[in-house]
């Protein structure tokens, strides 16, 4: 199987469903002739053409709106959104719009689009490049969402996403898009929408996350089983739908759950995972359950020092569940 | 050449190309608009429908743009006032009297949204929101997909003066324009945003003016003519279906009611003007107008309003026996099933 990235996974996913299906088309900014500030939809406009691979005005809130006037109509656009920071003009539209309309039809309009936007930090952002944004939506019922962590996952989910019938979010981690590579076939498979996965199996300490931050989890645990210490690691993969037996057996194995994600601490979506867990597994818990999340400042700073700060890593994994084992 | 000598001469819809049964479907069409309306108030009032939002004073605008269009295959994304236009793509007086008792046969949401939140897949209707200018996006994308698909259908949209100081106004156009997509962009200026008039709203003074720096014709018509408002966009349609791109058009007529069942005008406009835009009113004028070419009389107008009237009673009668959605609908459709 050849090993590619996690940002070359995604190209390959959008090249292999525009080939498949002559509906769905890419937008963005810089998409086109460019290939995407990323180089994300590389090679797409010279296979595809202007026509399926549209570079839009700099204008957010039409990407999306525009988006969801052609996919109720029935095409499948996959709209870019530069950086998940750039968003926001388009909140409007994916909020109020996309999320519900097969909702306010009656189930008789529905927008099957994909919305790509590539979050999170460790770049040298700063502030408006290295956001996560997933809780600002995460409490938006009609609205999936999809945040993979490995090359496998990207391409598999972002093929469902493509298919799925209802708008996706589509978050990818724009750190992981040249330092995760990974093993992905080249025949054509999906990825279930709506399920998590063991990436990792162990006994005394068991790891929730998504994203970049899986990936300190599971150095974390490498290191960890030096010590001795077992840690079980799942991704999230989708966080809506949330595979929530997934995360209840996960609970089970071990008693003790460490939440890790790089959004904010408050609001975060650690607070919903932390919540079914208590609701439905309290009795199962040998230790409080613990978050490990960004901190509650407004957004990452640019100079290295304070973004190291922010930042989670391994080391800090580490501790947390050195913590939880020992408690 | 006065007209009394000038029998010969042809009237103003039959230069349209309009037959005198199609003037006399509009004003039929924009009379019933009128008359549910003005039912909806009612039975607001007597505590029977918690909400009305009113089409009143714009009929002309919205029955002359639908009937411009081709009911077969056009698109459109209205606006919450634009009953006339949902009545000339199809919809009933049936359909408006189950939205507004919020019944389960209601067919733009099954009692979900609030009236005159439009949308029906029947007439490739897309269903809108409360946050205005969304949908002109919608259009736009719609449109999009016409010319990706090579098909010849325009899309329409609609909105108020106030819209046209939105983002989703000016990205809309923008971007109709870049990619020269047929749309057709349809401001109703009735005057006023709620209770705020033209002259807080608009710098410039115009909504057509601001089509020109997005490389599209902006054509102010008269809003209380139907024909003029006919004219324009079947002119803009012609346009976006020979490939020439979109058109914005600003029809202005005058909002002769409050913004809602739950504003009072009162306390921001003088009821003289109010009454003075009354004179103007499209029902008034296009009613003399069809008495002065001969195709309606007393006797036929008085009839026309009496058949209307049973319509409305009936569709009235027939919404509020009709059952509410089951509770167990709150649940349904968040995702296909």
């Amino acid at each position: 199987m050849p090993v590619i990235s996690y940002i070359d996974a995604v190209t390959q996913a959008l090249q292999e469903e525009m080939q498949r299906d002559e509906k769905v088309f890419v937008l963005g900014e810089d998409v086109g002739v460019r290939g995407g500030v990323f180089r994300a939809t590389d090679g797409l406009y010279k296979e595809f053409g202007a026509e399926r691979v549209i570079d839009t005005p700099l204008t957010e809130s039409a990407i999306a709106g525009v988006a969801i006037g052609a996919s109720v109509y029935g095409m499948r656009p996959v709209a870019e959104m530069q950086f998940a920071d750039f968003i926001m003009p388009a909140y409007n539209q994916i909020v109020s719009e996309a999320a519900k309309m097969r909702y306010r039809s009656n189930n008789t309009w529905y927008c099957p689009l994909v919305i790509r936007a590539p979050y999170g930090g460790g770049v040298h952002g700063a502030l408006y490049h290295s956001q996560s944004v997933e809780k600002l939506f995460a409490g938006v019922p009609g609205l999936k969402i999809v945040m993979p962590s490995t090359p496998y996952d990207v391409k598999g989910l972002l093929k469902s996403a493509i298919r799925d019938e209802d708008p996706v979010l589509f978050l990818e981690h724009k750190r992981c898009y040249r330092l995760i590579k990974g093993e992905v076939p080249t025949e054509d498979y999906t990825v279930p929408i709506g399920e998590a996965e063991v990436k990792r199996e162990g006994d005394d300490v068991t790891v929730i996350s998504y994203g970049l931050t899986l990936h300190f989890a599971l150095k974390a645990a490498e290191e960890l089983e030096k010590e001795g210490i077992s840690v079980h690691v799942l991704d999230l993969r989708t966080i809506i739908p949330l595979d929530k037996e997934a995360i209840l057996e996960a609970t089970v194995k071990t008693g003790k759950v460490l939440i890790v994600h790089e959004d904010n601490l408050t609001g975060g979506f650690g607070g919903e995972v932390s919540a079914l867990i208590s609701e439905n597994a309290f009795f199962e818990l040998d230790a409080p359950i613990r978050r490990l999340a960004g901190p509650d400042v407004p957004a990452m700073p640019y100079s290295p020092p304070l973004e190291k700060e922010f930042m989670l890593n391994p080391e800090k994994v580490k501790t947390a569940i050195r913590e939880l084992a020992e408690f | 050449m006065g007209s009394e000598e000038s029998v010969m001469e042809t009237s103003r819809h039959e230069a349209l190309g309009l037959s005198d049964d199609q003037v006399l479907e509009m004003y039929r069409t924009m009379l019933l608009a009128r008359k549910i309306d003005e039912r909806m108030w009612l039975l607001n009032r007597a505590g029977k429908i918690p909400f009305v939002i009113s089409c009143q004073g714009q009929e002309a605008t919205q029955v002359g743009a639908a009937f411009a269009l081709d009911r077969e295959k056009d698109w459109l994304c209205p606006y919450y006032r634009d009953l006339g236009m949902m009545l000339v793509f199809g919809q009933t007086a049936k359909d408006q009297m189950l939205s507004a008792f919020a019944r389960a046969e209601e067919p733009n949401s099954a009692g979900r949204q609030m009236p005159g939140h439009y949308g029906d897949k029947r007439f490739r209707v897309i269903s809108g929101s409360s946050p205005v200018t969304t949908q002109l996006l919608h259009a736009v994308g719609v449109a999009l997909a016409g010319k990706m698909e090579k098909k010849d259908f325009v899309s329409l949209t609609s909105f108020g003066e106030g819209s046209s100081n939105q983002g989703d106004f000016h990205e809309g156009l923008n971007f109709a324009g870049v990619h020269n997509l047929p749309v057709i962009f349809m401001c109703e200026n009735n005057k006023y945003a709620i209770s705020v008039p033209i002259e807080k709203q608009l710098a410039g003074g115009s909504v057509a003016a601001r089509g020109q720096g997005y490389g599209m014709p902006g054509i102010s018509v008269d809003g209380n003519d139907p024909l003029e408002v006919y004219e324009a966009v079947r002119d803009a349609a012609a346009r976006a279906r020979k490939g020439e791109g979109p058109t914005l058009i600003e029809a202005t007529a005058y909002r002769l009611v409050p913004h809602s069942s739950d504003d009072d005008d009162r306390t921001y406009r003088e009821m003289g003007e109010v009454e003075e835009a009354r004179k103007k009113d499209s029902l008034v004028q296009f009613k003399k107008y069809l008495e002065d070419v001969g195709i309606l009389s007393t006797e036929s107008g008085a009839e026309l309003e009496r058949e209307i009237g049973h319509i409305v009673d009936e569709a009235t009668e027939y919404a509020e026996q009709a059952p509410y959605p089951d509770p167990s609908e709150t649940y349904t459709h968040v995702y296909a099933e």
